[in-house]
């Protein structure tokens, strides 16, 4: 592993002075800062029993859904695509290494335009009135939750780009994914109601993959053991899968 | 033991691309400081072999070795020995030069303490001093070229491997890059791809000329020419009848023949170009140019004012191979072509030191 910091470091150097990064990040945060105002509005239409921030939290997917397959389709495809992976996988580093190195990079900068959103918290409580009380446990649950399920999303998103050396199909692939774990996880046991007399472990499974859930736990201060091991696994397992497939196209080892 | 050092041996190499087999069982062998050059058609096999020595691509079947190391078995020994500049030569165009070559310095293991100077050493060497801190993107193509160059001989590799170095240059920068290659003689191995004929004939040592995945010619420049062209070519000046220079030259070559005769010049000298067809039989360089003077002075009719002997040009060899190849059988060609590897490997240069 030791280019790894060497990798890691030139692909946060290309984010960095890459314009389009700051794009990015300021649509992003356009669209975040627009939820979270609407949310605000809602509020002081009627008053709710949860904290905004928590329902702020019950809409993480919608930026996932478009800021992952964009922020992983380049990673692996790009270079293909351009050929510079043919000068890369040359040299001798490992495809370990280069794919651990775009992930990294992927999640910190993913980290990053998280953590720009606690902007919006302090905000929020620097206005609110005096007297309401400040709990500061569902917004660190929830950016818990966001931490452990990026790594996830970004892994599937690394996995669709080191399939192809096409960009927009690394981008659907990464999307239909991502989608697909969050829909389709949420709602297990609905889509599976054509089973007549529904066995006892579709709803196990349901139970477990239920990613509205998780978050709802999260956020509520309950940190659910099983919700981290699986996606810590499932990113594990993506990423291993990754390594495998630039190993076998790119003669790497 | 072999006195000579192979740096590259390459034993009957195979790749298959579903029906199509690209690479249909090449071997050669590179000594070191060698340069060879490949030359061949497009989609003859030339990139597919190399990349197959950079462990880049995997072949089907049969053995490269760098520096004796197995390629398959060993990539990470191999690629600490080699530099690689792939086809159309692909460069992060966001990066600029100084930054660029300075991560591949250190992706390449060199030294923290020589990194620095080394980067600056060959920036030199390449004449991009000047375009240190511009933005590859921006660059113009034989400066982005050039960038690639340097980038293969950064780590000092053994063997260096480009493919079609010198396209889309201009001829200054052309002879830049032949220069440079030409001084890394005796000290690396090239391999170098090339459609540009005379580019081959000037830098390299020994040329292999590749068709359909096979190799159908190999040595220097002039044992294909032995090989490949079969007649020798001669320019005379002489004043004289076209009948008496037939004469004179009868009992020179039977089979002689007067390929051109032009009208004579204002002095009486007429311009004649005679092709003496090779006898294979008889091994030799086939220079019959003493005879030619002693024949063309025995006759008192014939006066002769200059001599030159044509070599063919690598243009010429290099049709002949491939259309030999395309015409030939194809098992007549891999014993063809087999001899011809062998002799090569007795005549191959010894490294120089």
């Amino acid at each position: 592993m030791r280019h790894f910091t060497t990798l890691l470091r030139n692909e946060l150097w290309k984010l960095f002075i890459n314009p389009s990064t700051y794009i990015a990040a300021f649509l992003f945060l356009l669209i975040m800062g627009f939820l979270f105002q609407l949310i605000l509005l809602d509020y002081a239409g009627d008053p709710k029993e949860e904290n905004p921030s928590v329902t702020f939290f019950r809409l993480f997917f919608l930026p996932v859904f478009f800021m992952v397959p964009l922020l992983t389709m380049k990673s692996v495809a790009d270079e293909r695509a351009v050929g510079t992976i043919e000068t890369l996988m040359t040299t001798p580093v490992t495809a370990t290494e280069v794919i651990l190195s775009k992930f990294c990079a992927g999640y910190v900068y993913y980290g990053f335009l998280w953590a720009f959103t606690a902007s919006f918290h302090i905000l929020f409580y620097s206005f609110v009135q005096e007297d309401s009380i400040f709990d500061p446990y569902p917004i660190i649950g929830g950016y818990a939750y966001v931490a452990v399920s990026g790594c996830l999303f970004l892994s599937l998103g690394i996995f669709s780009s080191s399939l192809t050396r096409s960009q927009l199909i690394a981008g659907i692939v990464s999307f239909s994914l991502v989608f697909g774990f969050i829909v389709v996880g949420s709602f297990l046991d609905e889509l599976a109601l054509p089973w007549a007399n529904q066995p006892q472990w579709v709803e196990a499974l349901a139970n477990h993959t239920d990613v509205l859930q998780h978050m709802r736990d999260f956020s509520s201060g309950i940190i659910d053991t099983r919700a981290i091991v699986l996606y810590i696994s499932c990113s594990l397992a993506f990423l291993f899968l990754s390594i495998l497939i630039l190993e076998y196209r790119e003669g790497g080892s | 033991m072999d006195p000579i050092e192979h740096t590259i041996e390459v034993e009957d190499l195979r790749k298959r691309y579903g029906k199509l087999e690209a690479v249909a069982g090449i071997s050669f062998q590179v000594a070191k400081g060698q340069i060879v050059g490949f030359l061949g058609p497009n989609g003859a096999g030339k990139s597919t072999t190399m990349r197959i020595l950079t462990g880049y691509a995997q072949a089907t079947s049969g053995i490269a070795r760098i520096c004796g190391y197995p390629v398959a078995s060993y990539p990470h020994e191999i690629k600490r020995r080699i530099g690689y500049m792939p086809e159309n030569n692909p460069l992060p165009l966001e990066l600029r030069v100084r930054e660029y070559l300075k991560w591949r310095a250190q992706l390449k293991e060199l030294p923290m303490r020589h990194r620095g100077r080394r980067v600056d050493e060959v920036m030199e060497r390449c004449d991009l001093t000047r375009a240190r801190d511009r933005i590859i993107g921006k660059l113009s193509k034989g400066f982005r070229q050039r960038v690639g160059i340097a980038d293969t001989i950064l780590a000092d590799p053994e063997v260096i491997i480009m493919d079609e170095p010198t396209i889309g240059l201009d001829p200054h920068q052309v002879i830049m890059i032949r220069d440079l290659i030409a001084s890394l003689r005796g000290k690396m191995s090239v391999i170098i791809s090339s459609h540009i004929l005379p580019e081959i004939e000037m830098t390299c040592d020994q040329v292999i000329i590749i068709n359909g995945g096979k190799i159908v010619g190999q040595g220097t420049p002039n044992e294909l020419r032995e090989t490949f062209i079969d007649s020798t070519i001669y320019e005379l000046e002489i004043k004289g009848d076209l009948a008496d220079l037939r004469e004179s030259l009868k009992r020179l070559a039977a089979n002689l023949e007067i390929a051109q005769f032009d009208e004579a010049d204002e002095r009486g000298f007429s311009k004649v170009t005679i092709r003496i067809p090779r006898n294979h039989d008889i091994p030799g360089n086939h220079d019959y140019g003493e005879m030619l003077f002693s024949c063309l002075s025995d006759n008192p009719l014939i006066r002769a004012r200059s001599l030159r002997k044509r070599e063919a040009p690598l243009e010429d060899v290099f049709l002949a191979a491939t259309r030999r190849s395309w015409e030939t059988l194809d098992t007549e060609l891999a014993s063809d072509s087999g001899d011809e590897g062998n002799d090569a490997e007795k005549t191959e240069i010894p490294a120089a030191n």
